[in-house]
Formats: structure tokens, C-alpha cells, sequence
């Protein structure tokens, strides 16, 4: 049987076809919609239903959004005024985003001092630069970066010059004194001295510098309350403070979780644990109520900043769940390795370890970044004024009550530019960094 | 002459402490413990004294003094005599009862919309991903705010319903009323009761609902039972018994018997002078945080289902379809006890988050346990200290039970794995 | 990619594998698109039942896509595929007989990793044959003894070397006792070693008169099991014939270019 095939066999091609156009049905935009909305009877209904409320929700909304009027000054001022242009279905109110919009972004901050905060939002935005965009920066930008928490704060709430720069000052004695005792002592216990020494610097001794430079040297601006802080400047300033403080103590919290020593180990899950177990507002109760009942009588310190330790401490301990899946991830191989180059813990943390780990969680980091800017929106329960607080405010007016979409959609159009925003920033930096990984 | 073979004598040095590695680590650790203690003696002497010259002793006695407010929303008899801890215990159940509500619709809403994203229908995948997007990018404190404002504002009045021209009906064959008070819906009412049954001084529980509940649980076991037996026949013949109607009919007939018995009716909500009598009231407060929580955690949920199923690789599928298994098949036999292991764990981490998020209950006055115990007790019996710890404690305890649930079944299915 | 693997495998006799007149499947005038890439022209194939078949060629040449098309992993635009004499069509019922004819093993072997060894091979026999469980166990197991593992059993998929999930992925296919064996290189994610047990249990399959189709670069293989080698190149058949004039007297300029890469270092 075999041999008989022997002939029948062969087959050459002598030339090659070419390269043919598929069947019409196939490609297109009519091959395109048969493939992807219109296969089989099924997804054929589908698709209709789809589009019928597709098309619906935009007959709707699409004439109530562009027939609004931005001129009204009240909602009753504004039905007269649809009323006259027969304007039966009613059209957006949009003249309380007029008439609020400077209070929905910096709340009751000074009108002659806005500059300062849009000012720190750019300057933010350049801070920013050199972290997001480190390949296409110079380094030295990293100098301003640095700087920028307390040139930003000086800006915000104004008042002498001397206060950011003994602030500064204190990370500056940290560093001398860590360079210092790291000479003697190993890295984590220089930390630890540095940071004693800061604390001091800034509790005790700071408070008298401050009062003599600005009697030699009397450099203020127009300071701000905090009371007078609002609307997006509010949910900004705490998110950004949050966000910059959570990344690193919720890397500390993560090494402590991971650490050898049951009695660190034992407080980091505990603080960790507790921190994730209950909900934002009850911490932000502690923060308006009981903060004061916990430190020295007489202490009385800026509800914004209260509210900014309570949300920095809530972020971190969500951080240091990320850095630990982030850290677990990393095979055993890299931890026998940096020892065996010689490398000690902190060495071994910061040049080998910490690097491939947060890439691995810039994800679940950035997720916690967007969680936390969302989250200062819980302040206007305790009756401060961010952008939902006043919106309530607002809707509590006489003027406007009654009113909720279009205050709704801006606040929340707002919100989702920024978060959308970080999360495609995340996307962007993942795909970026993928090369060489894994 | 000390011979060679000995070590040298160790005199302890104190620079040991801190480089010698079997002191080292002790020697941190009892750094760590005394500047913790010391912070937590700080803390406590502080407030010993704040409290002193406040004076208040803590203590938590005022949990059973008369609470003096009403709650509107309740599962179990309250009433402005009863003591804080029972307004506090109304308003656990409350938020047990909203974070139920929400996490059984947000499970439904996301395995549909994360299925749906993944369909080959461009249309359908795209709506859901604006579903998504618009969902998770906005903190969900304003779509709380934001339903209620809605049902406030664009619901018509129980005055609406009224007159022979009426601007609004019910709906669902006039057995809903939505109105800007709340919605009602039909209540089950039972004509031949067998009564309540007291649980001390403190709870009735409803006999009729125990009674329901053991014929139900009854039916479901006999329904396995019946469900196994096809299994053994299955792996006898090779053929497996069409059973599922029975089972249906096991499950579903005896609690229809005993509502009969019972004689269930449904009570429907009417129009009573200016307002609705009859039927359950849910209030704005609690509809509204329940939808917006569902809706705000199903695009986390539909994130998860679908980044579950993605991460079974199209190899899987394949080399079941190659095997002759058809697509019903190949998802619940290969696709979806994969996907579970990986669904399961972040899906029980948003219950925790939507269990935690209902204390935003407090914006749109839905009175659960953040309300009431540190909201108004707190504010009634100025007890900022108990009435604060107290609530963390309870939510750290619903907390502890959701992620020691999740760590059971992490552990499980490793078993299962290796 | 070379031919020391088959170093020490005995020679078969060619004169005992029989090739029937029986057709097993037929493709003509085969075309199929992604998009409007045309990555199969005109394929036209038959094959009888018995006859071992080795296809080779270029990455991207539409190798496994043709493949796949035989038990509608991929769907063909037009043309006609007969496997045992029922048309692919879109009509289910065609499908799965044809799908419980045609067993499949991928390059990457694709066992449930959550089912163990047994549950994996006696999964299909179950729901799709209908099977007695005690039946497909013991089905199972035979298969299993054959490809040489039956004691890892009761182990899941992570726990056995690559060469071993690929057997297991064979006596997996064996287990809805095919017809036809369709493999898409099976050998080329694993080691020497593995690559070796896995063609010999092919060898065996093929001694018993399988009527096999088989992607891989192995051209020892070919050379040992195949009765025709069929070159693909750019989506379309290029050459085919008997392994021994396929490899000594090439005639294609393509053919040889592809040979003397393949075998020429
Ligand atoms: N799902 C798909 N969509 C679009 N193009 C595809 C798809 N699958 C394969 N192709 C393209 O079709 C061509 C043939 O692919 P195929 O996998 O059949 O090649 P192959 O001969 O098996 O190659 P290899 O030896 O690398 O496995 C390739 O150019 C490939 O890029
Ligand atoms: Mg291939």
C-alpha cells in the first residue's frame, strides 16, 4: 500500500498564490459589525437593547445639558427663564456652577489669594515631573521636588517665611546627625537617632528660632486660616499630603511586617490590622474628637492637620499591604543575593529589594493613591467644607435648593479626571517598566 | 597556657549589644517595646488628665441608661426609652442589614457587568467599561449623596398618588410605591400566626419565620440528597438523571405548603390620607445608601470577575473544547473552579470595604451603628472616648470574622492545589 | 530541531504500519482570513485513516491555524472540511462529533491544573461519552500505564515534569479513544530528555495505526514515523512527499532553504 502512494505523493508548488482579499462579509465596517455585534440571533437583540438605551439616555440627556442656562441666580430664577424659552423639559441650571465655582475650588480662601493656591498647584505639577516622567527630567529637578512640601505649605497658609525654612532645617539636622551616628552605629539605629533628633528640633527648639529670625528678619505673606480652606483646595492639600507621606511609612510598616523580630512583627500587624479593620470616619472621629483627649491639655492643633495625620496613617497601612504582596512576590533568589554581595539590611532594602518590589505593586500603590484622594471627601462629615460639604451647603441655600445634578456632575467630573487620569498614568507607567521583568 | 582547642573566653562587651547577632535583635526589640510604651503611657497620662479636668471618669455605664431618641429604621422593637445599647445594637443590625443588602446586589451587578465586559459584543463591553470607569473614579460618599438627593428630589409625593387623576402610580401592579419619603413594598403577613417566641426580656423572634427557615433548610438537604444520588448513578451508568426539577419541586413545594398553612398573605401598601399605611417602609436613607454602594462596589466586583476569568488562559478552553465538552460545560467544569480561587479572596475584601463604607450612612441619616452609638448617643452623652472605641471595636470584630472567613478558604483551596 | 533525540529509538518497520483507502479527512480549497490577513490559501489535504502525517515549516506559516481548523479550534471562511465523513459547519452537533473523533495536543500541554491526573483523563469519557465512572477510571488508567505513569495518578498537573504533563495530555486525548491524533509541537517547550519519552510514546501510538497529524520540527521523527511531510510556507502547501525524498531531494527553493536551516548546523 505504501509504495503504490509513492506518486501520488509529491506535490510541488511551482508558484506562490498571492495574497487574497478575505470575503466581503468579512472585513470592513460590515465585516466588523457582523463579527462584533451583530453574530448570531442572540447578541443581534442585544445589541439592539444596547442601542435603544444608548440612543435614549442621549435624547435625554444631550437637550437638558446643552439648553441649560448659565445665567440664572437662583434655581426658581432659573425655571422662570426655561419657562419663557418654552423650554418644556427643562434645561440645566448651570449658573450655580457659575456663581459657585470659585467656592467649589478653594472654599472660603481669600478672592485676592487665589493666585497662591493655583500658584502650588503648578508647582506641584513641576514637583511632580521629576518623579512621573524621570527619564525625560533632569535630576536635579528632584531638588525642587524636595523643597516644594514646604514652599507649598508656606504658600497655602502663608505667614512668616522662617516657619517652611526651620521645617526644612529639621530634616536638615536629621541628616547631619545621621550622617553622624551612622559613622558609629549601623543604619536603623542612626535612622532612628536622626528622626529623635528632627522631633526635637521641631518641637522644642524651632518655635524660638522662628520668633528670632522673624525679629531680625520680619519675611511674611498674608497668612490663611485653616478654617477658611475648601472645596478642591481642601481635598487636594490632604490627598497630596497623604499620598506623600503614606508610600514611605507604609514601606516601614511592610519591612516591620515582614521583619524577624516577633515584637516589631507583632506591632506592625497590629497597627496594620487595626488601621484596615475599621472604616475612614471612625478614624477621622478620633481625629475631631478624641485627638485632643489624647495629647497634652492645652494642645490645640489645626483640625486640617488632625484630619491629615489620620488619613496619612490610614493610607500607610493599606500601602503596607501593597508593598508586602509586592515584596512577597520577589523570589527568595534577590533577598540571597544582596546578601551575598555583602550588602547590609538597609543597602540590601533600598538598592535591591525596594526597587523591584514597588514596581511590582505600582498597580495596587496607585489604586491606594486614588482610594485615598476619594477619601477626603469623608471630611465633610466632620463638618468641613470640601467639595461635598459645600455642595450640601449649597443645596442647603435658599437660592438653590433643589438643586443636585448639575452640582453632582461637576464635583464628580472633577473627581473622575483626576482619578481616571492616575489610573491611566498607572497603566502607562506599568507597561513602561514591564520591560526586563519577569 | 590555655590550649588551643578552647575558645576564647567571652567577656561581654556592651558594643555587643548591638553587633553581636545573638543580642542585636533583643536589644531592638526592647528599644521598640519601651518607646512604645512610653508613647502609650504619654497618650494615657493625657488623657487621664484631659478627661480629669473635663470630669469625666470613663466608664461605660451610660450604655444602660434610657436613650431618649427614636430610630426610624429598626429590625427589632426599639423605642426612645429603650438604653444606648440597644440603640447601639438597632443600629449593628442596621448596618449588618444594609452591608447584606448591598454585597448580595453588588455581587449580582458585577459577575454580570465583569461577564458582560468580556463579551464579544463591542457595544455591550464598551457600556459596561463606562459603567466601570464612571463608577470607580468617583468617590462613593457623592453617589450616596447623590441617590438620596435623587430619591428626595425627583420622586413624586405620597400626595402625588392621590385623586382620581393621579401625577403618579404605583407600580409592579400596585404593589410599590416609590415615593420621596421612601418606598413601600408589600409586607408578609401571616393570618393563622403561631406568634413570637422571647428570647429573655430582650428579643422576639418570630416563630413563624423559624418555622420557615427549618422547612427550607429541611427541602435544600433532602434536594442534595437527591442531587448526590444522581452523582452515584452518574458514575454507575454514565448517565446522569435530569433532576433538577424535582429537586425544584423538593425545595420549593413543603414551604409553599407551610405558607399556606400559615395562611400568607402579602400586606400591600395604601394610600391613607396624606401618607402610605401597610406594607415595609424602607426609607430614602436606606435605599439610597444601598443602591449606591451596590453600584459603587459592583464595578470593583466586575473588575475582579473579569480579571478572574482572564486568568484562566485560552489554552484551558481550547483543550476542553478539543476534548468534545460543550461551552456550558467548559465553564462550569474548567473555567469556573479556576476563576473562583482567584475571584473569591479580593471579592470577600469588598464586602469588608462595603461593610466599612455603609458608616457613610451618617451623611444621608440612615441610622446604623455609626449614627446612632457615635453619632447621637455620642453626642448626647458627650462619651467621645467609649462610644468612639466602642464602634472601632465593632468594626474591627465584623472585620476580623470577614477576613478569618477568607483566610479559611484561602487555606482550602491551597489544599485542593498542591 | 535535530535528530538526536532519536539516537537510540529502535527503527520501525514501515512495512507494518498500513495505510487504508479509507479517507479520514479532507480539506479543499480551505481558505481562511484574520482580518484581512490571509493566513490560509487554498489548502487542499487528504488523508487516510492510518497514515502518519508530519507538518513542517516556518514560524507563522499557518501551521497550527491549519490544524486547529480540522476540530474548529478555528473557523475556516470557505472551502470544505469532511473529517469521517461529517462536514465542519456551525452546526453543533457536526462539531462535537467531530471534536469526540479528533483528539489534540498542544505545545503547552494545557492539563487542569485544579483536577488531578485521573480527573483530568476521565473528565471528557464522563460528560461527554457518558461513562460509567468506574469505566473511564479504568480506561484511564490503561491509557495512563501506556504512556508509563500510572502512579502518578492521583498527583495534580504542577506537581510532574514537563514531559510527563505531556504524556498525560496524551493518554488524556486517548482516553475518548479518537480516530484521528492531531499534535501541534508537542516536543518544542521541553527538555532533551522529556522530548525523547514523549516522541517514543508517539512511535507506540503510531505502530498501532493511528492516523496522525503532527506539527514539529523533530525531523528525525519524520523521518522514523511520518509516511508524507508536508511543507507549509506564507499559509499555503508548499511541497509534500515521502519523508525519505522530502529530506534527501528536496525540490522546492523554498524547501531547501527551510531544510538546510533547520538541519544545516
Ligand atoms: N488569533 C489571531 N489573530 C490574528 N492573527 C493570528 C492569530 N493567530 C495567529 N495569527 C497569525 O497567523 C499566522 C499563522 O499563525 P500560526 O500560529 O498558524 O503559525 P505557525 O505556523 O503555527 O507558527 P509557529 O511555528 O510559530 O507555531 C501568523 O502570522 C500569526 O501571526
Ligand atoms: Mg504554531
Amino acid at each position: 500500500m505504501a509504495d503504490t502512494h509513492a506518486e501520488t505523493v509529491l506535490f510541488v508548488r511551482d508558484t506562490m498564490l498571492p495574497q487574497q482579499e478575505p470575503p466581503l462579509s468579512t472585513v470592513g465596517p460590515v465585516g466588523w459589525a457582523r463579527t462584533n455585534l451583530f453574530s448570531g440571533w442572540l447578541n443581534t437583540i442585544i445589541t439592539i437593547v444596547a442601542l435603544l438605551f444608548v440612543i435614549n439616555l442621549i435624547a435625554h440627556l444631550l437637550p437638558w445639558f446643552i439648553s441649560g442656562t448659565w445665567n440664572a441666580t437662583s434655581l426658581n430664577d432659573c425655571r422662570e427663564m426655561m419657562a419663557a424659552v418654552g423650554n418644556e423639559q427643562g434645561g440645566a441650571c448651570w449658573g450655580v456652577i457659575r456663581e459657585r465655582w470659585p467656592q467649589l475650588m478653594f472654599g472660603f480662601y481669600p478672592a485676592e489669594l487665589y493666585w497662591r493656591p493655583v500658584l502650588v498647584l503648578v508647582l506641584l505639577f513641576v514637583a511632580l515631573a521629576p518623579i512621573l516622567f524621570a527619564d525625560r527630567t533632569p535630576t536635579r529637578m528632584l531638588g525642587f521636588t524636595a523643597v516644594f512640601p514646604f514652599l507649598g505649605a508656606w504658600l497655602l497658609w502663608g505667614g512668616t517665611i522662617w516657619n517652611p525654612i526651620t521645617a526644612l532645617l529639621g530634616f536638615v539636622v536629621g541628616y547631619v546627625v545621621f550622617s553622624l551616628v551612622s559613622k558609629v552605629v549601623n543604619a536603623g539605629v542612626s535612622l532612628f537617632v536622626a528622626v529623635v533628633a528632627s522631633v526635637i528640633w521641631w518641637t522644642t527648639l524651632a518655635g524660638y528660632v522662628v520668633l528670632g529670625l522673624s525679629a531680625i528678619a520680619p519675611l511674611a505673606i498674608a497668612s490663611v486660616q485653616s478654617r477658611e480652606f475648601g472645596g478642591f483646595l481642601l481635598s487636594i492639600t490632604i490627598g497630596v499630603t497623604a499620598i506623600m507621606f503614606s508610600l514611605p511609612i507604609g514601606i516601614l510598616l511592610a519591612l516591620g511586617r515582614r521583619s524577624h523580630l516577633p515584637l516589631v512583627k507583632a506591632l506592625c500587624v497590629g497597627f496594620i490590622e487595626f488601621i484596615r479593620g475599621v472604616p475612614l470616619i471612625t478614624l477621622l472621629f478620633v481625629a475631631s474628637t478624641l485627638l485632643n483627649i489624647f495629647l497634652p491639655p492645652g494642645t490645640n492643633f489645626d483640625i486640617i492637620l488632625r484630619v491629615m495625620i489620620m488619613t496619612t496613617l490610614f493610607a500607610s497601612a493599606y500601602m503596607a499591604e501593597v508593598v508586602r504582596g509586592g515584596l512577597a512576590a520577589l523570589g527568595k533568589g534577590q533577598y540571597e543575593g544582596a546578601d551575598s554581595l555583602g550588602l547590609d539590611y538597609w543597602q540590601a532594602q533600598r538598592l535591591i529589594i525596594m526597587p523591584q518590589a514597588l514596581k511590582i505593586s505600582i498597580p495596587g500603590i496607585v489604586s491606594t493613591f486614588i482610594g485615598v484622594f476619594k477619601d477626603t471627601t469623608l471630611v465633610s462629615i466632620i463638618s468641613m467644607f470640601d467639595p461635598l460639604g459645600l455642595a450640601n451647603a449649597i443645596r442647603a441655600d435658599a437660592s438653590w435648593n433643589g438643586i443636585y445634578w448639575e452640582l453632582f456632575i461637576f464635583i464628580g467630573a472633577i473627581f473622575f479626571i483626576f482619578c481616571f487620569s492616575m489610573s491611566r498614568y498607572s497603566m502607562y507607567l506599568e507597561r513602561k517598566l514591564q520591560t526586563g521583568h519577569r | 597556657m590555655t590550649t588551643l582547642t578552647d575558645p576564647p573566653a567571652e567577656s561581654f562587651k556592651l558594643s555587643m549589644l548591638v553587633y553581636d547577632t545573638r543580642y542585636r535583635s533583643i536589644t531592638f526589640q526592647i528599644l521598640a517595646l519601651v518607646a512604645v510604651l512610653l508613647l502609650f503611657g504619654w497618650l494615657t497620662m493625657n488623657t487621664a488628665q484631659n478627661l480629669n479636668d473635663l470630669g469625666k471618669e470613663p466608664s461605660f455605664s451610660f450604655l444602660g441608661e434610657s436613650a431618649g431618641y427614636d430610630i426610624n429604621q429598626r429590625l427589632i422593637d426599639y423605642s426612645s426609652q429603650s438604653t444606648h445599647l440597644r440603640a447601639a445594637f438597632v443600629g449593628l443590625l442596621n448596618t449588618l442589614l444594609v452591608a447584606a443588602m448591598g454585597c448580595a446586589t453588588a455581587t449580582v451587578i458585577g459577575v454580570i457587568v465583569g461577564v458582560l465586559r468580556l463579551s464579544g459584543n463591542w457595544l455591550v463591553a464598551r457600556l459596561m467599561t463606562v459603567y466601570v470607569e464612571m463608577f470607580r473614579n468617583v468617590p462613593v460618599l457623592m453617589w450616596i449623596v447623590l441617590c438620596m438627593a435623587i430619591l428626595i428630589e425627583a420622586m413624586p409625593p405620597p400626595s402625588a398618588f392621590r385623586g382620581d387623576d393621579p401625577d403618579a402610580t404605583m407600580k409592579l401592579f400596585d404593589s410599590v410605591a416609590i415615593t420621596n419619603r421612601g418606598v413601600y413594598i408589600p409586607e408578609p403577613l401571616f393570618s393563622r400566626s403561631l406568634g413570637d417566641f422571647h428570647v429573655g426580656a430582650a428579643f422576639d423572634v418570630s416563630i413563624n419565620l423559624i418555622a420557615i427557615l427549618i422547612v427550607l433548610g429541611a427541602s435544600i438537604f433532602v434536594a442534595r440528597g437527591i442531587a448526590r444520588r444522581a452523582d452515584a448513578k452518574q458514575e454507575a451508568t454514565g448517565l446522569r438523571p435530569r433532576t433538577w426539577h424535582t429537586r425544584l419541586a423538593v425545595i420549593v413545594l413543603p414551604t409553599v405548603v407551610l405558607l399556606a398553612i400559615l395562611g400568607f398573605h402579602l400586606g400591600y401598601p395604601e394610600l391613607k390620607g396624606f401618607n402610605f399605611a401597610g406594607g415595609t417602609y424602607m426609607r430614602n436613607s436606606l435605599i439610597a445608601l444601598w443602591l449606591a454602594l451596590s453600584l459603587y462596589t459592583a464595578a470593583f466586583i466586575a473588575e475582579i470577575v473579569r480579571a478572574g476569568i482572564l486568568a484562566i488562559s485560552s489554552g484551558q478552553t481550547e483543550a476542553a473544547a478539543a476534548l468534545g465538552l460543550r461551552n456550558n460545560r467548559i465553564m462550569s467544569l474548567v473555567v469556573l473552579p479556576q476563576a473562583m480561587r482567584v475571584i473569591i479572596p479580593p471579592l470577600i475584601s469588598q464586602y469588608l470595604n462595603l461593610t466599612k463604607n455603609s458608616s457613610l450612612a451618617i451623611a444621608v441619616g440612615y441610622m446604623d451603628i455609626t449614627g446612632t452609638l457615635m453619632g447621637i448617643t455620642l453626642n448626647q452623652t458627650g462619651r467621645e472616648l467609649e462610644t468612639v472605641l466602642l464602634g472601632m471595636l465593632v468594626y474591627l470584630a465584623i472585620s476580623l470574622i470577614i477576613s478569618g472567613v477568607m483566610n479559611w478558604y484561602n487555606n482550602r483551596v491551597k489544599l485542593v492545589e498542591r | 530541531m535535530t535528530d538526536t533525540a532519536f539516537d537510540t529509538t529502535p527503527a520501525i518497520d514501515p512495512a507494518a504500519l498500513k495505510v487504508s483507502d479509507e479517507v479520514a479527512i479532507e480539506i479543499s480549497n480551505m481558505n481562511k482570513w484574520y482580518g484581512s490577513f490571509h493566513v490560509l490559501r487554498d489548502i487542499d489535504l487528504t488523508v487516510h485513516r492510518g497514515e502518519r502525517i508530519v507538518i513542517a515549516g516556518p514560524s507563522g506559516s499557518g501551521k497550527s491555524t491549519m490544524i486547529r481548523c480540522i476540530n474548529r479550534l478555528e473557523e475556516h471562511q470557505s472551502g470544505k472540511i469532511i473529517v469521517d465523513g461529517t462536514e465542519l459547519t456551525s452546526d453543533l452537533k457536526n462539531i462535537d462529533k467531530i471534536r469526540s473523533e479528533v483528539g489534540m495536543c498542544f505545545q503547552h500541554f494545557n492539563l487542569f491544573p485544579h483536577l488531578t491526573i485521573l480527573e483530568n483523563c476521565t473528565l471528557a469519557p464522563i460528560w461527554v461519552r457518558k461513562t460509567p465512572k468506574k469505566e473511564a477510571v479504568e480506561t484511564a488508567m490503561h491509557f495512563l500505564e501506556k504512556v508509563k505513569i500510572p502512579d502518578q495518578a492521583n498527583k495534580y498537573p504542577g506537581q510532574l515534569s514537563g514531559g510527563q504533563q505531556q504524556r498525560v495530555a496524551i493518554a488524556r486525548s486517548l482516553c475518548m479513544k479518537p480516530r484521528i491524533m492531531l499534535f501541534d509541537e508537542p516536543t518544542s517547550a521541553l527538555d532533551p530528555e522529556m522530548i525523547k519519552e514523549v516522541l517514543d510514546t508517539m512511535i507506540e501510538l503510531a505502530q498501532e495505526g493511528m492516523t496522525m497529524i503532527c506539527v514539529t520540527h523533530e525531523m528525525g521523527f519524520a523521518r522514523q514515523v511520518a509516511n508524507r511531510v508536508i511543507f507549509m510556507d506564507q499559509g499555503q502547501i508548499v511541497e509534500q512527499n515521502e519523508p525519505e525524498e522530502f529530506f534527501n531531494n528536496p525540490r522546492s527553493e523554498r524547501t531547501k532553504l527551510f531544510l538546510s536551516q533547520i538541519l544545516g548546523h
